[in-house]
């Protein structure tokens, strides 16, 4: 059964709406603050504006301590589409950045800016868009980006983000029906400013093009009721709907299904099924936002509760310490067992664990019960399996197969019965004869499914990376075999033309390189070069000759950039040089195996297709080796010639120790370093080359 | 300012166990009074007994378990067992076997699977059917309305007989039982069956005198009072929503359906749907005892399917069994099959299977 629009309209024409099942009856405890009109009240001497108070992310922090900053001033900037700015509530001065405890349940605290007013209310330039009709919408939802506003009426939802929807939208649900018991901040709002919230829904459905706009109101609150009734008349498609006072009639999916019959489908939005719906708070602050120009800096808190002996509606700058509302409310501790403060109503709010929490953009009520005022309990008994609960539940679960099974622990079960469809509303332990906390038991399951499924991920993102690096050093190992496959290849070539090609500076290079390798050891330092194959010996020794050749081009780079005559160089200062000439070799084989690999995945991919290339054009690849190789050789005889100095403490490093003789340690290490050299380069060529 | 945390909602409603349970007991009351009216004081006496063999079991057996007593005991639970218990035991019954019976309801069938909320079956049926099986002779002595005993049973006599097996005046049960003709006084339902295999029909039963006095013809004196008293608690259980329409209604309406329906098959054979509504333990049994929390099925679809085959089991074993009345067999065999109700009638949650497909607009 899906309502279509004229279905729906034909049932709010016939003026009798669809429940939702379950729901319970709390009472109101309203009328302690509903008669009051919402009044200003002094500034706190500090605020500490929270940079994050909404679904989303913290935007950039832009000011810094020490700054003066005027009311409505950002305080952060948006960089992206979930992080909504912050702004400073009044003129006055940063006197901090820090971490501070914020209206959150797990009282963990986030970067707040510290503001000490001056006094002045002194406003940043404001830029109102009153010609909004006319301009592009993608301006106007920017500005209601800019201004900073979230959903008012408890998540705190992008605002922006919803109006850009791009689904068709049938209906534009407006939120007044505030079910909770003791808030009336709604209630007053739309009683005082009924015009305001009039203009801010105008410009909503300006962005929404809905065909209807629906303006939902439980029953208890007669004179908003009549108050957005006259505000709205002459909209022909606005339309006031008195909807049943019932606990949770203001949830978002329990109202959509009251007025239209339709239900948001699991893991979808309302945006689904052609619906958007904001709070009146939010169409408020729209107005505000539009055409004044004035971001979201304060908002309407509910300060209410028997231990309160002015309650009532104030305006409270966001940031502004709970203590202070509280006090300005006349607290009286000696009403309170134990000092208890509840931030939002007594069915969802949550207990604060200190009176410096901000107010921020969602603190609808602060609610401070006299002792036995609220019967909560923690006298819990066993389940009896009434289902009591079951019969409250707005959303059809089995409250009661929950908690066995939250209980036991048995979270698979737990999700099969539906955990995460559950909006806590706190329906089924309210009801509960046994007085289980049946919303504590589920939350902490949610958490610890939470926590199971990222630890899943967690240790999944460690296999993967696990594998990738068996899968790189395989791959490096398999490079480096061609390589040498390669190089082994390159020299037979060398060889051969060798015999043809009478250059003379070939072939004193290769004599060089002979009797150097002579005078080398053998062993080779590196684990990766095993040229101990039954190759012919001169090919080794030409082999040899080139890397050395390369080690030393590059201990000459090296030591050309040190100023000074290095030859008279201490040895720690040789040393030195060689470790920079490592490090540069280093960090370039390290670029050459990235640019080789794909940057992020490793995989063996590159490998492959070198391969491909060496089966297919090995003649045109040796023969580009073999170019290579002499060219090479030439540069070091030229460069040999030219600079005498480091070469010859080059040769001093590499020709010094004996064959398999322990030598000194310094010695070992330089050796070392420069095969390290050689076999960087001669990977850069060969890369370059399969290139 | 450091403030004290508590898990939302911070508010609930004054109905905790100890209420539910005591506010089902006031029910029963009006019924059990009209049980004393007709049939003397041996229920009360019985009722005594058994909830103080009750209580004082539930309290021994918490002690075992190292359970806070007085928690457990105030819930008022083991008190409703001992009661429903009792109302169901003949008034004469020997006093031992209603200790016995509340021991083992409380014990065995309570205590044993995990004290309240963890049984599986009803304990106070399941005493009465250990009770009916051990002591069949005892079980069934049920007296005569007092309008129609030829001796009416004082306190003292009731007493006498319930502690030492004979009354002041020397009679034992039996003799208490027989009316002014000799003849011993049946219940309504044990007339019906011991007539039929008399070679007696229906309507030829209906005749004998315990069908006297009732507001019907079919129905016996005292008897369908008592009955009526009970649906009365029961409605009332059910406006200050203390139990669910469901099981109630489905049990009621599957015994007159399934008896209606073997009725009009034989009409001097079977018998009516009247007479199976407002004889035995059917009222009681689809107000207080079917409807269990504990023990019942927790879904409304399910307490419906629940409901409507105790009220077919008790027809059937009532019209083929061997015993007169089937409540307690009914009750027992569907307790069995809660796990498997529950389990396949899940209700829908809201937004799954929605028909519209679920977008991919999941919030980032």
């Amino acid at each position: 059964m899906y309502p279509n629009f004229d279905q729906v309209v034909a049932q709010l024409d016939s003026g009798r709406l669809q429940s939702f099942p379950g729901g319970v009856y709390p009472a109101g405890n309203k009328d302690q603050t509903s008669e009051l009109p919402i009044r200003r009240v002094e500034l706190a001497s500090i605020l500490n504006v929270p940079l994050r108070q909404h679904v989303g992310t913290e935007a950039t922090l832009i000011v810094e301590p020490g700054q003066r900053v005027l009311k409505g001033q950002p305080l952060t900037s948006s960089h992206q589409p979930f992080a909504v700015p912050v702004h400073a509530p009044t003129s006055g001065e940063v006197v901090g950045v820090g971490h501070h405890v914020t209206a959150h349940p797990s009282g963990l605290t986030e970067q707040c800016v510290s503001l000490r007013p001056d006094g002045y209310e002194e406003w940043c330039s404001l830029t109102p868009l009153t010609d909004y009709q006319t301009l592009n919408p993608a301006k106007v939802v920017a500005a209601i980006c800019e201004a900073g506003i979230t959903g008012m009426g408890g998540a705190g939802f992008p605002t922006h983000i919803k109006t850009s929807s791009s689904k068709p939208i049938e209906f534009l649900v407006i939120n007044g029906v505030e079910c909770e018991p003791y808030i009336t901040a709604d209630d007053r709002l739309m009683r005082e400013y009924a015009w305001q919230i009039r203009q801010g829904i105008d410009v909503l459905q300006h962005l929404v093009q809905p065909k209807m706009v629906l303006i939902a109101i439980e029953d208890n609150k007669p004179q908003a009721i009549e108050a957005m009734q006259i505000a709205c008349q002459d909209k022909a498609n606005y339309r006031v709907v008195e909807v049943e006072t019932k606990y949770p009639a203001g949830g978002e999916k329990q109202l959509i299904q009251m007025l239209t019959g339709r239900e948001v489908p699991r893991d979808g939005l309302p945006a689904d099924i052609g619906i958007l719906m904001f709070n009146v708070g939010t169409c408020y602050a729209v107005a505000d936002a539009i055409f004044q120009g004035k971001p979201l800096i304060e908002r309407v808190v509910t300060l209410t509760g028997g231990a309160l002996s002015q309650p009532g509606n104030v305006w409270a700058p966001i940031g502004t310490p709970v203590a202070h509302l509280l006090n300005l409310a006349g607290y009286l501790a000696e009403k309170q067992s134990a000092p208890q403060v509840i931030m939002g109503g007594p069915m969802m709010g949550f207990t604060l664990s200190h009176a410096d929490i901000p107010v921020v953009k969602i603190t609808n009520c602060l609610l401070a019960p006299a002792r036995n005022e609220l019967r909560s309990s923690d006298n819990e008994r066993a389940c009896i399996r009434c289902s009591a609960c079951a019969d409250a539940c707005p959303v059809t679960l089995l409250p009661q197969q929950l908690f066995w099974h939250a209980k036991a622990r048995e979270y698979d079960k737990t999700e099969e019965y539906n955990l995460f469809d559950c909006i806590e509303c706190g329906a089924c332990a309210f009801v509960c004869p046994s007085e289980i906390p049946l919303v504590h038991y589920y939350r902490k399951a949610k958490a610890e499914i939470r926590l199971q499924r990222d630890e899943k991920i967690r240790a999944e993102k460690a296999k993967e990376r696990f594998e990738a690096r068996k899968a790189r050093l395989e791959r490096e190992k398999r490079e480096r075999e061609e390589k040498h496959r390669k190089a082994k290849e390159a020299r037979l070539a060398a060889s051969q033309q060798a015999g043809s090609d009478t250059s003379d500076k070939v072939a004193a290079a290769l004599a060089r390189a002979k009797a150097k390798r002579a005078a080398l050891p053998d062993n080779n330092p590196d684990n990766s070069a095993p040229p101990e194959e039954s190759v012919p010996e001169r090919k080794t020794q030409v082999a040899a000759a080139i890397a050395r050749a390369k080690a030393k081009k590059a201990a000459q780079q090296a030591s050309a950039q040190e100023t000074g005559d290095t030859e008279n160089t201490a040895a720690t200062d040789n040393d030195k040089q060689q470790r920079v000439a490592a490090a540069i070799a280093r960090a370039k084989a390290k670029k050459a195996a990235q640019s080789q690999g794909s940057p992020t995945n490793n995989t063996p991919q590159p490998v492959s297709h070198s391969d491909d290339t060496t089966g297919t054009d090995a003649d045109a690849e040796r023969k580009k080796r073999v170019a290579a190789a002499v060219a090479r050789a030439k540069a070091k005889k030229e460069s040999q010639k030219l600079t005498a100095g480091p070469l010859a403490e080059d040769s001093h490093g590499t020709r010094n120790p004996p064959l398999g003789e322990a030598s000194s340690a310094e010695d070992e290490k330089k050796r070392r370093i420069a095969a390290a050299v050689a076999r960087a380069k001669a990977r850069k060529e060969a890369q370059r080359d399969e290139k | 300012m450091k403030l004290t945390l508590s898990s939302s909602p911070h508010q609930r409603t004054p109905r905790d166990t100890g209420q539910v349970m005591r506010l089902v007991i006031y029910a029963m009351l009006p019924g059990l009074a009209l049980q004393w009216y007709f049939f003397g004081w041996g229920v009360i006496v019985q009722a005594i007994l058994a909830v103080l063999a009750a209580i004082v079991t539930e309290a021994a057996v918490l002690t075992l378990r190292g359970k806070n007593i007085r928690h457990a005991v105030s819930d008022f639970s083991a008190v409703l067992t001992a009661l429903l218990l009792a109302v169901s035991l003949p008034p004469l019954l020997p006093w031992w076997m209603t200790v016995i019976g509340a021991v083992f309801a409380i014990a065995i069938v309570k205590q044993v699977y995990g004290g309240l909320g963890y049984n599986m079956f009803n304990p106070a049926m399941v005493a009465y059917v250990m009770l009916l099986i051990s002591f069949p002779a005892a079980m069934t002595m049920w007296m005569p309305p007092q309008t129609l005993a030829a001796s009416t049973v004082n306190l003292g006599d009731t007493l006498s007989v319930i502690f030492t097996g004979f009354s002041n005046a020397g009679y034992d049960v039996t003799q208490l039982r027989t009316d002014w003709d000799g003849v011993t006084m049946a219940t309504p339902l044990d007339a019906v069956k011991t007539g039929l295999t008399q070679g007696l029909t229906y309507s030829e039963t209906l005749n004998m005198p315990v069908f006297s006095g009732a507001f019907a013809a079919s129905l016996g004196a005292g008897w369908a009072w008592v009955s009526l008293a009970y649906a009365a608690g029961g409605l009332a259980l059910l406006r200050l929503r203390v139990i669910n329409w469901h099981i109630p209604v489905s049990m009621l309406a599957s015994v007159v359906v399934v008896s209606l329906l073997i009725h009009l098959i034989n009409q001097d054979h079977y018998a009516s749907p009247l007479f199976h509504l407002f004889n035995g333990s059917v009222m009681l049994g689809a107000f207080f005892i079917a409807t269990d929390p504990v023990s019942a099925s927790t879904t409304n679809k399910g307490r419906l399917i629940f409901g409507g085959l105790i009220g077919f089991w008790v027809v059937i074993v009532r019209t083929f069994g061997g015993y007169p009345d089937a409540v307690a067999f009914a009750v027992i065999i569907m307790n069995m099959a809660v796990p498997l109700i529950d389990y396949y009638t899940r209700p829908r949650t809201y937004g799954h299977h929605s028909h519209v497909r679920s977008g991919k607009g999941k919030r980032p």
